[in-house]
């Protein structure tokens, strides 16, 4: 029990890194992107070719998100700046076709294997040795914590960041106002492709990657945007955490084969949910 | 109707019916058209013309497959068993019983997704947008993976569909196939035209519009939406169903649940052919399939790089589809009043 929840709550604390990036672009450009959890995993394979030619993955932390900030500007040049005022729909076919055309690319590139970069470091024992704690899963929420605390200093104090929460709470007014909005979404992309990035690497080091795993990451970090609300940070890592927790559970109490089944589950019960809260609010106001 | 059109349907019908004497060669390829051509048709009715964009409706088809063929060989033949043996022949099914259990096991297929897509339409259908969108997405993803671990209809390993009987020597499984789903599709196209004659059409579009505004007007759009996707679940289930006994071998993230074949090629097709209007689908699915079947083997291996670079090209550069363009070409032909001095003024403002 003790193991499940740490377990869940140093998962939930990349989870709630990864939710954070699709906040901020959902927040600024209002896109959906599938293609996150594929950008999570391309993250980590470049930690992971790090870790291949010898250097210490650890360092993937520092080079994946300026190499996927890259990415995700060109991304942006590419597709996105043609679906962003769009319907939404759009948007979200268009990255769903970036993630299968990343999914395919990585496959190609890498190798269909399930593989982990491993960093060395070695595990700690709690409780008399009831609970094991691997040391890089400690690194990684250390390290996500400080990409997180970083973000959020970085986007109340710099011009950019002014730039992107001004964008994000009138378009049109920050354009009139001066407001590059063109090259501040670029920006949001490329932060949030860093993001990932980050998180990708940590993935790498903590736990493995595949090329066809994203899928789940792009839908455990809409689940905890949209329980946590958008533009609530707090909360996005509270939920983070939570949803940790209840894949660790899940995963203990139902076996491994349907851990990811019942994240796709938790996210139509949640919805659901979340539709009969709505409706009993509309009904209220009739 | 008038006679143009007669001439049209009766000349598309007695094609169909020939096809597959005429190219006895790619009778599976035809049969799996016309599969391809109902999933388009019933997501149109979500997607085109009531705006809710699903990525779920393969939940119904995947569903209708398993049903199929689990009926198949249940009604005869103890389920458990005859997964566990995977593509070993200990039980066959005489000819009577292959068709009987053929018919109760497609009839189950069409009936059933019916119904849960009443239930889950009940839960998720007054969700919007990106919501919709994604949650049905999550249904999908999620009916595969757990499929996947349910042992009696074979788990991870797959289940085999009940191989054809063959009449003496005749060798008919092809056309029967054939005729199963160029049958349902003629029904399918039938229904749906029907439909999108009568008023439910005129209300579904109202949805698409303005939800709230239909529902200001008096309008029960929840229950509206709920037909709408019933009646396409009963299509796609049927549609499943068929396809499983032609692929013969159900697979549960592969073949049923395959969110990245047939669950994106749905969507795709009917964007390409057009949304929101009758023929697009039916022309975007023929379109995509010659399209997939003729150059698919040139990119082989690479198929779904060229299957994502294909979604992102549609969607960004062609989001109206053929019909929209042929639309804003000749809008004569659509019924549409055109003012020849407006049209030639927008020109020039151009």
């Amino acid at each position: 029990m003790v193991q499940a929840t740490l377990d869940g709550v140093l998962l939930g604390i990349l989870f709630a890194l990864i939710a954070y990036g699709m906040a901020l672009q959902w927040g600024v450009m209002n896109i959906i992107n599938i293609a996150q959890g594929d950008l999570v995993i391309l993250g980590g394979y470049i930690a992971y070719f790090m870790y291949l030619y010898g250097i210490h993955p650890a360092w993937g932390v520092i080079v994946s998100p300026i190499i996927m900030y890259f990415v995700g500007v060109i991304i942006y040049k590419l597709v996105i700046n043609k679906v962003v005022d769009r319907d939404l729909f759009i948007s979200i076919l268009a990255t769903f076709g970036i993630s299968i055309l990343f999914m395919q690319l990585m496959n190609f590139a890498f190798g269909a294997d399930v593989v982990l970069a491993n960093s060395g470091y070695g595990t700690t024992m709690l409780f008399d040795n009831s609970v094991t704690l691997p040391n890089s899963k400690i690194f990684s929420a250390f390290i996500s914590i400080v990409f997180a605390i970083g973000l959020v200093i970085y986007m109340k104090k710099s011009k950019l960041g002014r730039a992107i929460r001004a964008t994000a709470q009138n378009a049109r007014a920050a354009k009139i106002l001066g407001v590059d909005t063109e090259k501040v979404y670029a920006a949001t992309f490329g932060i949030n492709a860093a993001l990932c990035g980050v998180a990708g690497a940590l993935i790498s080091i903590t736990f493995t990657i595949h090329p066809y795993m994203g899928l789940p990451y792009t839908i455990r970090s809409f689940m905890i945007v949209i329980v946590a609300g958008l533009g609530n940070l707090p909360g996005v890592a509270m939920s983070g955490m939570g949803l940790g927790m209840f894949e660790e559970f899940a995963d203990y109490i139902l076996g491994t084969e349907f851990r990811i089944g019942s994240v796709f589950l938790l996210l139509v019960l949640i919805l659901v949910y979340r539709r009969f809260k709505l409706s009993k609010k509309r009904e209220y106001l009739k | 109707m008038n006679k143009n059109n007669l001439i049209l349907y009766l000349f598309i019908l007695t094609f169909g019916i020939a096809a597959p004497f005429i190219f006895p060669a790619f009778k599976v390829q035809l049969s799996i058209l016309c599969i391809l051509i109902i999933l388009a048709l019933t997501w149109n009715v979500q997607g085109g013309e009531m705006g809710y964009n699903t990525f779920g409706n393969i939940l119904f088809y995947g569903l209708g497959m398993y049903l199929c063929a689990s009926v198949q060989v249940g009604m005869f033949f103890p389920l458990a068993e005859w997964t566990e043996g995977g593509g070993e022949k200990t039980f066959v099914h005489t000819p009577t019983q292959f068709f009987q259990g053929m018919a109760a096991g497609l009839a189950v297929a069409a009936i059933v997704p019916a119904i849960v897509a009443g239930l889950i339409g009940y839960s998720i259908l007054g969700l919007r947008g990106h919501y919709f969108a994604i949650c049905t997405l999550g249904l999908g993803v999620a009916a595969g993976e757990i499929s996947g671990g349910i042992e009696i209809i074979g788990a991870g390993q797959g289940f085999t569909t009940p191989p054809f009987p063959n009449i003496g020597s005749l060798e008919a499984r092809g056309e029967f196939f054939y005729f199963c789903s160029f049958i349902v599709l003629v029904l399918t196209f039938v229904a749906i035209k029907a439909i999108y004659t009568t008023r439910f059409k005129l209300v579904l579009n109202a949805i698409r519009d303005n939800e709230d505004k239909a529902e200001a007007m008096g309008i029960q759009t929840m229950k509206y939406k709920i037909i709408g996707w019933m009646i396409s679940a009963f299509f796609c289930g049927l549609a499943g169903g068929i396809m499983g006994g032609l692929v013969g071998y159900i697979d549960s993230t592969d073949v049923a649940f395959d969110g990245r074949e047939m669950g994106v090629f749905m969507v795709l097709m009917a964007i390409l052919g057009g949304k929101g209007t009758l023929w697009g689908p039916v022309i975007g699915a023929t379109v995509f399939h010659i399209f997939k079947e003729g150059f698919w083997t040139f990119f082989l291996g690479w198929q779904y790089v060229a299957l994502g670079v294909l979604i992102i090209v549609i969607v960004i550069y062609f989001p109206e589809g053929i019909m929209g363009w042929l639309r804003e070409k000749y809008p004569e032909r659509f019924g549409e009043v055109v003012d020849e001095a407006d049209r030639k003024a927008q020109v020039e403002l151009k």
